[in-house]
């Protein structure tokens, strides 16, 4: 399988998409999240354990762009939880690409978490493996998964990752 | 009088709609439950045969605070045994769960090993060097297996029980709850994954969550934003076992039912207009006999069945101190599910687990009362709605008074 090299742009162009992502929830503008996915997608928040074992159970499973935004609808009008806000930290992204219209890419992150205690907590730590791309010109989750290390989650998980 | 030195006999108990309290943060009341309880005459859930697919496979875990090793053998028998080396008392099974190549389990310590019954079957220079150091001449590694626990199995669950006087699994759970159990278990599983959460309150704070119908669409406000369940279906209340400690909350459809408490508007977001996008979560195909939107089925003291729409589980307890617990959740579908139902309910799973739609909320609550009865061990809950016996209503808490009860009696509490 031919390997395109990925130009210092195209590295650029995805950080970025990764970096909006993490400040869009951190920031707590989770309407626009659904945004960052294509209308057909797959986004899953799945336990190490699962995944290595190709087993299927996932804590938030959407396939659509419809799911995604039904996370957010429940979150915000039907779920009960308290106050709290995630910090992602994100690193070491690594890009491959076949045919240069579709990227692989895995990255690191951390989410610490802080509630209204004002204490700061690592809540979730794992690697996201993301299909990116291109809809109508912007770069986009075709697929992202966040695996999760962290598999003792604390009380809840109510805020994507 | 200091409050923290009441004992158990001495909690001021004697009205049934009232809980002490202290049960909830007293560290000397959670080891005697340790010892009563799940060391105890009971049977706690362990593995679901379906996680052990292989000879030889196995998976570690906790009956209460103790840790132990579920296996099974090359002729497909299972067996726990306590994860502790019958030499010096390491920890033998570092994994969750994995499969052992040559059926033997191996204390990386000084190497002794053991087959999967938990027999010791090797020990090394166990005759010394050169007529020199070892064992005594009499020492027979045969003498030294590993602490076994009872096992038996129902419906593809494993159970195990540190009593080896204690009932029958079948006894221990009682008629109506073996019927109701085989109700989900009633044809092969499959093991579909986990999820583990850690929750800051006493265990049994979530105990009485899971029998207590009252919350469920108070709580979990997604049940009556959508519309999927409400305190007015049909359904019930049903207690188990020889002690009472065991229970069934059932819900289903009704035709004609009166939602008129939730239609005058005093109850929060109901039928706000809010809609889902993708609604097939909120659908239930029917699969079962007879037909529940909910099966939630307490097994004291560790376990809960669980059906909620077209997702199946079973939730598994774990004591971690006084004011912590870990809550399993091990999610499962039937061998012979068409691919339809089995994408279903992987969609599904958005209801359950740590952040399931309807289940993320019951680890907060759970916390809410921890933190706010800290501080006053003394006062007590009101347990009071309902008359006891109630079947045939989900505004009750006769399940909890029961649950109570046979508590009482269980932790050899000697006051009437």
């Amino acid at each position: 399988m031919p390997n395109i090299s990925v130009t210092l742009e195209l590295k650029s162009e995805v950080e970025n998409l990764l970096n909006a992502y993490a400040q869009c929830i951190d920031d707590d503008n989770l309407e626009q999240w659904p945004g960052f996915f294509t209308d057909d997608c797959l986004y899953q928040v799945i336990p190490r354990e699962n995944h290595e074992m190709g087993l299927p159970t996932a804590v938030m499973w959407c396939d659509s762009r419809g799911m995604l935004e039904d996370r957010i609808t429940a979150l915000r009008h039907a779920n009960v939880y308290q106050v709290q806000w995630y910090r992602h930290l994100i690193s070491n992204p690594v890009i491959s690409t076949d045919d240069g219209d579709t990227f692989n890419v895995q990255s690191n992150y951390a989410v610490f978490k802080t509630c209204n205690d004002g204490e700061s907590t690592v809540y979730n730590v794992g690697r996201y493996v993301d299909v990116i791309v291109r809809d109508k010109g912007v770069l986009k989750f075709k697929e992202r998964t966040a695996i999760y290390d962290t598999h003792r989650i604390t009380t809840l998980m109510v805020i994507p990752i | 009088m200091p409050v923290k030195d009441r004992s158990i006999d001495e909690l001021d108990w004697n009205d049934p709609t009232k809980i002490p309290f202290q049960v909830y943060t007293d560290e000397s009341i959670y080891k005697l439950e340790q010892e009563h309880i799940f060391r105890g005459k009971t049977w706690s859930f362990v593995a679901l045969e379906s996680e052990l697919k292989d000879a030889f496979s196995y998976k570690s875990t906790f009956v209460g605070d103790v840790p132990v090793v579920t296996t099974r053998d090359d002729k497909d028998a299972f067996h726990v045994w306590v994860n502790r080396c019958s030499h010096r008392g390491a920890e033998i099974c570092r994994e969750r769960h994995g499969k052992s190549e040559d059926g033997t389990f191996t204390c990386v310590y000084h190497q002794w090993a053991f087959d999967a019954a938990g027999e010791c079957v090797g020990v090394p220079f166990r005759r010394g060097h050169q007529g020199k150091g070892g064992f005594p001449k009499d020492f027979k590694p045969s003498d030294r297996p590993l602490q076994k626990l009872r096992v038996e199995t129902l419906g593809g669950v494993i159970f195990a029980s540190f009593a080896e006087d204690g009932p029958t699994l079948e006894e221990y759970l009682g008629p109506e709850m073996v019927k109701m159990m085989k109700r989900v278990l009633c044809k092969p599983i499959e093991y579909l994954g986990v999820t583990r959460q850690y929750i800051n309150a006493n265990w049994k704070l979530y105990t009485e969550n899971t029998k207590d119908p009252y919350h469920a669409s108070l709580l979990h406000l997604f049940h009556a934003t959508f519309g999927v369940y409400r305190s007015t279906m049909g359904g019930g209340a049903e207690v188990g076992g020889p002690l009472g400690m065991h229970s069934l909350l059932s819900a289903f459809t009704i035709e004609n039912e009166d939602k008129s408490e939730y239609e005058k508007g005093d109850i929060r977001t109901y039928d706000t207009g809010v809609k889902l996008v993708d609604t097939s979560v909120l659908r239930v195909t029917p699969e079962l006999d007879p037909v529940f939107t909910n099966h939630i089925q307490s097994i004291f003291p560790s376990m809960v069945l669980q059906q909620i729409h077209n997702t199946l589980a079973v939730r598994q307890i774990l004591p971690k101190g006084v004011d912590q617990f870990e809550l399993i959740f091990h999610i499962f579908g039937y061998e012979d599910d068409t691919p339809e139902m089995r994408a279903e309910r992987i969609r599904q799973m958005n209801l359950i687990g740590p952040a399931g739609y309807i289940s993320m909320e019951d680890g907060e609550a759970t916390e809410l009362v921890q933190n706010a009865i800290t501080a006053d061990p003394n006062h007590h809950s009101l347990m009071a709605m309902g008359e006891d016996g109630d079947k045939e209503t989900l505004l009750t808490e006769s399940v909890l008074r029961a649950y109570w009860k046979g508590y009482q009696k269980i932790m050899g509490v000697t006051k009437s």
